[in-house]
């Protein structure tokens, strides 16, 4: 009888593929980006994408050391520690971390890896506001009479930017985000259940009649690039002070049967040529803190020096209660 | 033998069998511990009741809003009747993200967004839009067995003194029963299960147990509490289904079909029986396409087909241009369709002709898949099928395959009352002159169930062409984006001629389905004149 050999830690010989990337439903790169790894190392990238965020976490989860893939992208701050809780990703330190702002690292373990971030704050239709009738400028204006019935946020149970813009006012107002929240219900706010419906229904740019909406600080620039007909300069603005940093990050799945050649695909995604594709095909910002911006993203995008944070550990520990908390308050 | 075979393998391993793995893995956590705590907390008996009675509502005033247009197209001859059919299976493929957006501007429009008519956010836009969904499902169902129905006998009770609603409710309603009672059972089903219907119209207040399973289990992480949703949820379907189909059973009656010239409608009757249709239908579709030729804002508006011109090429955000994502999902629809049509039909023989048991069984069994979630099923797929020789979790197949699911219950609602239907004179008339069972099933059954199974497959491909829940839940290579995908991706992103294209792909969405079903029932008509006698 044979008894089943125990695999070797380490791979022999240069490192093999294919390997397959999972991702959420917002990925894509252009043509040539994955082709140029392929063509560095001989590796060939199976994509496999499996749902929004929430959905790849969890379908990731469910699988867990029997894995779909052998690397996977996306997960962000707010589901981060729901993963390594879970177990789901092997320690690498790639080399190229080296060049990310350690602001973005937030697994101090090494389990994920950042690749690129993205702010969601307020947008603002310009043309409702003017000098003698400004656009907020912080969260604490929003409960203003001045701005009431302007506002239209997403539900956190059932919305990442929505989760996000939460987590916001909790970084923000500690434990008296709830009295602001019922400040904001009494001021008139709108609560959809996901950012289509807010975006594209209520807020002004779809047609809409509210002219202050929770989007991402890279939605001007897509207003322009966007836009029809074409416009020079996005009819949007980004309440700067009111951004909650999302951070999304790469991680090698337990299980994989290509550990060797996951690793180089990490290494991969922060490399000068994967960052500076993510702009304009995922409306991110490139962890690599050198990776060169396209031009709508320089002249339309004013990044916050200091935008909200929590630790994963911590969102992880109270999301239900505080968005069970938020329910109570906003909409019952 | 292969008759019962291949349905039973089908659910057994693409529902029964994934569905059962996600429950155990859930009660594993604590999912039988959750369940008993449900019944004592007030949020989930208001989900509960909340479900039920938003779905029963929704169903009877679809049966209610659908019941003058099925008449029209049954016992009246119209220009334009194959067209009005085929339109109105067209809300089916309309993403609930698009059609949501479409009432809220329709409300806005006519003065229904304020003040004390109010429907944004309100149970009234839920009704509205699940009846205009699902008015196809009974227009079509009923209407088609309808047409079928021989009208003699209420020709003759007028004739005995009936009056013209004596006539209808004791010789034509019992008649008609089966087919309601069918077409009642897939809109409950579907309301029951709605999901984005809920989230974007309803507001953020309500929830169903389809919106709670998903948020337990994808946004909160919580399988346990997500299994004990699903497993009230399921029960509750069974339950449903039993009863629904019991119905069917008890009020079967035989007919033969007849040939016959159709009076023609005129033009106030036809006004009459279809401005209620027009209006619900029609207005939120006038809208998309309104939306479609709309291009620029404010003073810039214009009227355009730049938006349809533009789908032809790829944006950055999407691996492939909107008309790859519409072959992609036509081939997903043509393989989805032909295996509905295959395991449905087969099915239907067995439910029809059957032992008594087994009958009941498939019923019962392939009714399900419409009444579970996407979570369920979605997730489920993923943890079962991950072995050889059920290795098929990543396999491209595997999206047809859940959209056949749902199509089967199609298939087999229209074609089992028609079989049901057929008078047992003819057959034994067949089986008297030598007709050997297979060749009764073939020259008789066949060509008179043809028109209903094309029915069901034209429903099945609609369906499978705008099935977005389960289509998301699998994993799949992002070349292999669906219409429906690639439109909530667009919508994704702001940017007007985003929204521009999402709103062009949408109407060529519904073109799609009108002329798909056309061609379906074309061919099914076809089948069905060389079987008439």
């Amino acid at each position: 009888m044979a008894t089943t050999a125990v695999p070797s830690p380490v791979e022999e010989g240069p490192p093999t593929g294919p390997v397959t990337l999972i991702t959420h439903d917002s990925f894509w790169v252009s043509e040539g980006t994955l082709e140029a790894f392929t063509a560095e190392t001989g590796i060939e990238v199976v994509l496999q994408t499996a749902g929004d965020t929430g959905q790849m976490v969890s379908a990731a989860i469910l699988t867990t050391g029997d894995p779909l893939g052998d690397v996977m992208f996306g997960v962000d701050n707010t589901f981060l520690q729901r993963a390594l809780d879970a177990g789901l990703f092997e320690t690498y330190e790639s080399p190229a971390l080296a060049g990310v702002p350690t602001s973005l690292q937030l697994d101090p373990t090494n389990r994920v890896t950042p690749i690129d971030f993205g702010d969601v704050c307020l947008n603002y239709w310009i043309d409702r506001f003017d000098v003698d009738d400004p656009a907020p400028s912080t969260l604490a204006d929003l409960v203003d009479p001045a701005y009431a019935d302007q506002l239209v946020v997403q539900n956190p149970e059932t919305s990442s930017p929505g989760l996000a813009f939460l987590l916001a006012t909790i970084a923000e107002y500690g434990d008296g985000w709830e009295d602001y929240w019922a400040a904001l219900r009494d001021n008139g706010v709108v609560v959809t259940a996901g950012w289509e419906d807010a975006y594209w229904g209520e807020f002004v740019s779809g047609g809409g009649s509210r002219p202050i909406v929770v989007s991402y600080a890279s939605s001007p620039p897509a207003e322009v690039i966007y836009a029809d007909p074409p416009v020079d300069t996005p009819p949007t603005g980004v309440v700067t002070d009111t951004c909650f940093r999302q951070v999304e990050f790469a991680g090698i799945l337990a299980g994989t049967d290509h550990r060797a050649a996951a690793e180089l695909l990490v290494d991969f995604l922060l490399s000068p040529t994967f960052q500076e594709d993510i702009p304009l095909n995922m409306f991110m910002f490139p962890a690599l803190a050198s990776a060169a911006l396209p031009q709508a993203f320089v002249d339309f995008v004013r990044l916050a020096d200091d935008p909200y944070m929590l630790e994963p550990a911590e969102i992880e520990a109270n999301r239900n209660a505080w968005t069970e908390r938020w329910t109570e308050i906003v909409l019952r | 033998m292969l008759c019962v075979a291949i349905p039973a393998g089908f659910l057994a391993v693409f529902f029964l069998y994934p569905v059962g793995s996600i429950l155990v893995r859930g009660i594993g956590v604590g999912g039988l511990e959750r369940l008993a705590g449900l019944p004592g907390r007030a949020s989930f008996r208001g989900v509960v009741w909340f479900t039920l009675w938003q779905a029963v509502a929704s169903t009877a005033l679809a049966v209610l809003v659908a019941w003058p247009g099925a008449h029209l197209l049954a016992r009246r001859r119209f220009r334009g009747r194959a067209v009005l059919r085929a339109a109105a299976t067209v809300p089916f493929v309309l993403p609930t993200v698009v059609v949501g957006g479409a009432f809220l501007a329709l409300f806005e429009r006519i003065g229904l967004s304020d003040g004390p008519l109010r429907l944004t956010r309100t149970v009234g836009a839920i009704l509205a839009a699940h009846v205009f969904f699902n008015v196809a499902i009974v227009l079509r169902t009923v209407g088609t067995f309808w047409e079928g129905l021989d009208s003699r006998p209420e020709e003759q009770a007028r004739v005995l003194g009936a009056t013209p609603w004596q006539a209808f409710r004791w010789v034509t309603l019992p008649r008609l029963w089966p087919a309601v009672a069918a077409a009642a059972s897939i809109v409950f089903l579907f309301c029951f299960t709605s999901f984005g219907v809920i989230l974007i119209l309803g507001g953020p207040t309500r929830a169903t147990l389809e919106t709670e399973v998903w948020r337990h289990a994808v946004f909160r992480g919580d399988l346990a509490s997500a299994t004990a949703l699903a497993v009230v949820q399921l029960v509750a379907v069974t339950a449903m289904v039993v009863v629904a189909n019991r119905m069917q059973r008890r009020r079967a009656v035989g007919q033969r079909p007849v040939r016959r010239v159709l009076p023609r409608a005129g033009g106030r009757l036809l006004a009459g029986n279809l401005g209620l249709l027009a209006l619900v239908l029609g207005l939120p579709i006038a809208v998309l396409v309104e939306r479609s030729l709309a291009s620029g804002r404010g003073a810039d508006a214009a009227w355009s087909m730049r938006n349809y011109a533009a789908l032809a090429d790829r944006v950055d955000l999407l691996p492939i241009s909107a008309l790859g994502a519409l072959r992609n999902s036509l081939l997903f629809a043509v393989v989805a369709t032909g295996l509905a049509v295959l395991v449905g039909g087969l099915a239907s023989v067995v439910v029809v002709h059957g032992r008594r048991t087994t009958s009941r069984l498939f019923d019962l069994g392939l009714m399900l898949p419409l009444g579970a979630s996407a979570v369920t099923v979605g997730f489920g797929m993923l943890i079962a099928l991950d072995e050889p020789p059920l290795d098929l979790r990543s396999s491209r197949w595997l999206v047809p395959v859940a959209h056949a699911l749902i199509g089967v219950p199609f298939v087999m609602r229209t074609v089992v009352p028609t079989l049901r239907s057929i008078d047992h004179r003819l057959r034994e008339a067949a089986a008297v002159l030598g007709a050997s069972p297979a060749r009764v099933r073939r020259d008789v059954d066949l060509p008179i169930a043809a028109r209903a199974l094309a029915v069901g497959g034209a429903f099945s491909f609609a369906v499978s062409l705008g099935e977005f829940g389960a289509t998301s839940f699998l994993p799949r290579h992002p070349d292999r984006l669906t219409a429906p995908l690639a439109l909530f991706r667009l919508l994704g992103t702001p940017g007007e001629a985003l929204r521009g294209q999402a709103m062009a792909l949408a109407v060529v969405l519904m073109v799609l389905t009108a002329a798909s079903v056309l061609a379906i029932e074309g061919w099914g008509r076809r089948g069905a004149v060389r079987g008439d006698l």
